[in-house]
């Protein structure tokens, strides 16, 4: 939490005014038994011998009381309120910058889901918490002790009970608490796997019925909303004790405190409306105490919440890992990418996901490449871009170590469209520009060689027509072509497709390669696990449990490499096939 | 108007089924009245026990004694029903809650397949869940203030009113102006609170796309694109939020001003009858504490009225989901297939059927496939081939025509029969939460162990799931670190164990590495002998080996034949293949 005060920096006065407010509030409150007092001890015996202007008086000091409480009270509400959601508002920008310059790995390694929740639920929790704190958790101790300290200058000997009663009154809340508290753990559990359950019969609707076993899953969901609702009532009957135990206690103490203040009246040390005035007191703790119960849920979520942001926002980034170098060089024209053994491992991972990989790409050719799922195309493309950092080996980008270029400007050069085709909502000029000025002229060439003009042409609004997030509105196959625009349209030097037209039926996969291939001087990556995809590409890596196990022309490596030979057979392409046509 | 209609339509919805739990609403019940009386009755042993210590001297110990013991009795009596009243209307909630949930999984199990398609996962999981959570703490949260709330009020204006009508008739009088002054709060802070859900929303719709995209924005260097949209909602976020907080938070003092004030008058108007003699000073005492006992539920209102209102909302959209439409009934004399005495023989006879009658998508098809054979459908995307795997396995029906296995229209087969003389294995794999013994034997639960040993190993899943931590009690589910062609080799391995007498393929190998490909190609082709099979294909081996192909575009069938038949016509399929599978002519020169 301490590391998160920081972000308070701006709101210190709202979080000092806020409380005072609140203090002062309390302060008009705890006078409200005195006055109440002061009208029985004074006020009616001056009324039964005809004067009632006291009783009158008595009136208009509680009124007033209560409207300078209301004034405070608001004053009180605003600045907290304004403090909880400006600090909100800071940790939520703090949080974003630092998502979008998280490094690969961290990104990897948190997983989206948590870093949504971060944002989003805990983000809220700690909203609640501080503005809760600011608002009550001053407050409420302050009441209760307030009321305690009144009581004892009204009365010590008849107060004394005050004293054990509170400390018992805590002991309650906190046995109850920790009691609940693994209990509703268990609650969220079981509320957790009834989650799973549902989403599971959702995703999996149609292999269930396939297999018929509806009927199996009805009864696990029954047995385990059973559970659930076994486990909460369980937790209830605990939780439900909170009430009735410290009502209990504070009427005991009551019941104390009216019989030693009947002595103490009947000696003669207090008067009938001091006593009255002690039972007001005592009402007033145990309001103030349920309300502290209710709280100390609310603030202490509110910390954990803090706890796992401050955890988050010490997360590394980029900036952390990817160190640059200066070797005041000059790009090299003529060689696009170059590999000289390298070899990458996933942190944590046990085994390296590529192994010694060389190759050399000259400027404006084409390379394929080919392997199984797994075998470490996505991570070596992913090395150039410096998304990950090569484990071993060096990269050059035109020339240069990729060590020694800005990150900024390395990426610039080059524009990959991924395996998955992540559409933003937004419209398609949104989509394909990214944020940087792109003339018209460059989105048109861009979706013409992406073979996307056509669908895009008959959309209203052309570029601008809206897509929605994830581009529901288009098929998967004008998705993908609006992600190869996208890499296009940045005009890089290198064009990496990771497998990005695996959805377009055969004639546009056709007719793009086509286009691509009469792009000058730009250099293209294929990734494919088709074979008919890479086969006039200038060279075809060919990659096979993170190793290079073929390097070469189409033709060749039919020949030379027993892998990439394999491919070919299982897709229906054998050497003589491509003398046919 | 409507939707106030709806929002109670769908509260004497919940009221009905909280009826189902009589017994511990009268508990409850009785438990709230003897509860209220008690406490009702604290304050007045309190007051006779103050006007019994007057004075100096003056003071009747034994009476305040006595007053105080009955005082003690009553308090725990009011505890320990306290007590009851909290258990018994917290298990009505839950189990309320519960049974809508039943209801609505029910439901889910018996949608049809379309409903789930056309609605998102995050929908159908939010109704049956998080809207049934909302339900539930609403309930939890206002029935018993409610009911108590309720109870004081009446009766402390009743006894006021025999007590003292001066008194009585201030807080009366103060009573609308509090009522007022709740609701007109309520109602600011709930269009504020929406206002605040509704940036909310859109800010986490905003951090939902750019983190769950951020290795495209990375790679596109919008960053600073993206903090800036970011910025602005943030912005509109926080403003809306004070707003909000804010005004739901003038409430508790709104209220306790007037209550300050009801206290203020109670205290005038009671001194002012003890000065002339009407009321005793313990009444006064005891007046004062019901003043604060009577406002606490008027504090409570905006609190409870406000969980009500969201309970309401939720509460319809779960009764949305409740009142779909399910799937047709099963005819009373529907067919039970046996997989052992089925020949595999299909037939579509004049089909047609369109997800949106606005799009027609399979018209008038008609097909005969013999028992034992292999029909390849290709085609380009979106022609409508996984359509007709939803039309076989009747996750849809058709619109018109009729599809007939062994001769028997399948809309008068028991869904689960007809089902259960498919195996189906689909693009996207599903892979069960449980170990890798239980998703195999999915479809047959009662087999041996060495039934699904051979079943894994014909599939070639064996050799890997003996590598995994626990072997076949390995959990796996969602983020198990399977690849993707292992999860398909588990779907396959479902399928060898059930042997069943038709096959439906959807791209069946699709996700995995070519060389485990060739084998699992091999496994299928043994799978298939004798059985009649659909396979929705991109591979040139599986479409050579068919015994027809179904050449589909725009939902019509627009060619059937064998490869070389096909290659021979020169139509679509030679286009299709040559694009695919042949250099182009065009493409190197």
């Amino acid at each position: 939490m301490k590391r998160l005060l920081r972000y308070m920096k701006g709101y210190r006065v709202y979080a000092v005014i806020g409380p005072l407010f609140k203090w002062l509030e309390a302060l008009f409150e705890l006078l409200v038994p005195l006055v109440v007092a002061s009208l029985i001890d004074k006020g009616i015996p001056s009324g039964m011998a005809g004067d009632t202007s006291p009783i009158w008086r008595d009136f208009g000091i509680l009124a007033l009381l209560g409207v300078v409480g209301f004034l405070c009270s608001l004053t009180a509400q605003y600045f907290s309120a304004k403090a909880a959601t400006g600090v909100a508002a800071e940790l939520r920008s703090a949080m974003f910058n630092h998502m979008q310059s998280l490094s690969y790995t961290s990104l990897d390694r948190i997983g989206n889901a948590t870093i949504i929740s971060r944002l989003t639920g805990d983000l809220n929790l700690v909203q609640n918490g501080v503005n809760m704190f600011l608002r009550l958790f001053l407050r409420s101790p302050f009441v209760v002790l307030g009321a305690m300290i009144m009581a004892f200058t009204v009365d010590v000997e008849a107060s004394l009970v005050f004293v054990p009663a509170i400390l018992l009154l805590f002991a309650a809340v906190a046995v109850i608490m920790k009691l609940t508290v693994p209990r509703y753990k268990e609650v969220q559990n079981k509320s957790d796997s009834l989650y799973h359950t549902v989403g599971e019969n959702i995703t999996g609707v149609r292999v269930i019925r396939a297999f018929g076993m509806e009927g199996a899953e009805r009864r696990r969901f029954h047995g385990e909303a059973d559970d659930l609702t076994g486990f909460q009532i369980a937790a209830n009957r605990i939780s439900a004790l909170m009430n009735p135990v410290t009502f209990v206690i504070i009427n005991m103490a009551m019941l104390i405190l009216i019989r030693s203040g009947a002595v103490r009246v009947d000696a003669g040390g207090l008067t009938q409306g001091e006593v009255i005035a002690l039972v007001n007191y005592m009402s007033q703790i145990l309001v103030e105490l349920i309300k502290l119960a209710n709280l100390i849920i609310t603030v202490t979520k509110g910390i954990a919440a803090g706890g796992r942001i401050a955890d988050f926002l010490d997360t590394t980034t980029e900036a952390d890992e990817l160190i640059v170098g200066d070797d005041g060089g000059i790009f090299d024209d003529d060689i696009a990418v170059s590999f000289e053994g390298v070899s990458f491992t996933y942190p944590d991972a046990a085994s390296p996901s590529l192994e010694n990989i060389s190759f050399t790409m000259k400027r404006g050719e084409t390379l394929g490449i080919i392997g199984p799922t797994g075998s470490g195309k996505t991570t070596l493309v992913n090395l150039i871009p410096r998304f990950y950092d090569a484990t071993k080996g060096n990269i050059t980008v035109c020339g240069r170590r990729i060590g020694n270029i800005p990150v900024d400007e390395l990426r610039r050069m080059i524009g990959i469209a991924e395996q998955r085709s992540n559409i933003f909502s937004g419209t398609v000029r949104d989509n394909l520009s990214m944020g940087k000025t792109v003339s018209e002229d460059e989105l048109s060439s861009a979706v013409k060689i992406a073979q996307a003009a056509d669908f895009i042409e008959k959309r209203d609004g052309r570029f601008d027509a809206v897509l929605s997030r994830g581009g529901k509105n288009l098929s998967g196959g004008q998705r993908q072509r609006l992600n190869i625009a996208r890499a296009l349209a940045k005009a890089p030097e290198i064009l990496i497709l990771d497998d990005s037209a695996s959805a377009l039926d055969f004639a546009t996969d056709a007719a793009l390669r086509k286009a691509l291939g009469k792009l000058d001087g730009m250099s293209v990556i294929i990734i494919s696990q088709r074979a008919a995809s890479v086969r006039h590409a200038d060279n075809i890596l060919v990659l096979d449990d993170g190793e290079a196990v073929g390097f070469g022309k189409f033709r060749e490596l039919l020949e030379s490499c027993p892998v990439f030979e394999e491919i070919c057979i299982s897709q229906g392409i054998e050497g003589g096939v491509s003398d046919e046509a | 108007m409507k939707r106030d209609n709806t929002s109670r339509g769908s509260l004497s919805k919940i009221g009905k089924r909280l009826l189902r739990h009589p017994m511990l609403l009268v508990i409850s019940l009785l438990c709230a009245v003897v509860y209220v009386a008690a406490t009702l009755y604290t304050p007045r042993l309190t007051g006779q026990a103050i006007d019994l210590i007057v004075d100096k001297g003056n003071v009747d110990l034994g009476g305040v004694t006595r007053l105080l013991i009955v005082f003690g009795i009553a308090v725990a009596v009011s505890a320990v029903l306290q007590w009851i009243m909290g258990v018994c209307t917290g298990k009505v909630a839950y189990l309320t809650v519960r049974d809508i949930r039943k209801e609505a999984f029910e439901k889910l199990e018996n949608l049809p397949v379309g409903y789930i398609d056309s609605h998102s996962r995050g929908d159908i999981l939010n109704r049956i869940m998080s809207d049934t959570e909302q339900i539930e703490s609403g309930l939890v949260m206002s029935i018993q203030s409610l009911v108590t709330g309720v109870l004081t009020v009446v009766s402390i204006i009743v006894i006021l009113f025999l007590e003292s009508l001066s008194v009585a008739s201030v807080v009366l009088l103060v009573t609308p102006l509090s009522l007022f002054v709740a609701t007109f709060i309520a109602k600011k802070s709930f269009a504020y609170f929406r206002e605040q859900s509704r940036t909310r929303g859109e800010i986490t719709g905003l951090i939902d796309e750019a983190v769950g995209y951020q290795r495209t924005i990375r790679a596109n260097g919008a960053e600073a694109a993206f903090a800036e949209k970011f910025e602005k909602l943030n912005d509109e976020t926080k403003k809306a939020s004070l707003r909000a907080v804010f005004v739901s938070s003038m409430t508790n003092p709104s209220t306790r001003l007037i209550n300050n004030i009801v206290f203020a008058g109670v205290a005038l108007t009671g001194a002012l009858s003890v000065a002339a003699g009407s009321i005793s000073v313990g009444d006064l005492s005891c007046f004062l504490s019901y003043t604060n006992q009577y406002t606490k539920p008027f504090n409570e209102i905006t609190g409870i009225l406000s969980e009500l209102q969201n309970a309401a909302a939720c509460a319809t959209r779960v009764f949305e989901l409740l009142d779909e439409n399910e799937q047709s009934p099963e005819h009373e004399d529907a067919l039970v297939l046996s997989p052992e005495e089925i020949s595999g023989e299909v037939r579509f006879e004049d089909v047609s059927f369109s997800y949106v009658p606005e799009r027609p998508l399979i018209e008038d098809m008609t097909l005969a496939v013999k028992p034992g054979q292999k029909v390849a459908i290709v085609g380009p995307t979106g022609c409508g081939k996984t359509t007709l795997i939803n039309l076989l396995m009747r996750f849809y029906d058709v619109n018109d025509g009729a599809i007939l296995v062994d001769g028997t229209d399948i809309r008068e087969i028991t869904r689960q029969s007809l089902r259960g003389s498919f195996g189906m294995v689909l693009q996207g794999t599903w892979i069960k939460k449980g170990t890798v013994r239980e998703n195999i034997a999915m479809g047959k639960p009662e087999a041996s162990d060495d039934e699904i040993i051979e079943a894994a190993k014909a599939s070639h899943a064996h050799s890997f799931i003996k590598r995994l931590p626990s072997g076949y009690d390995t959990v796996i589910g969602d983020d198990d670190g399977l690849s993707e062609g292992q999860r398909q080799l588990l779907c396959i391995a479902r399928v060898m164990l059930r042997r069943p007498p038709m096959l439906i393929l959807d791209e069946a190998t699709s996700s995995i590495d070519t060389r485990t490909e060739i084998v699992v190609q091999d496994a299928f082709l043994r799978l298939m002998e004798g059985r009649t099979a659909f396979i929705v294909a991109h591979r040139l081996s599986t479409i050579k080996e068919a015994d027809v192909i179904l050449v589909m575009k725009d939902g019509h069938i627009i060619e059937t034949g064998t490869h070389k038949e096909l290659l021979e016509n020169g139509g679509f399929y030679k286009h299709l293949y040559e694009s695919q599978f042949v250099r182009t002519s065009d493409s190197e020169n």
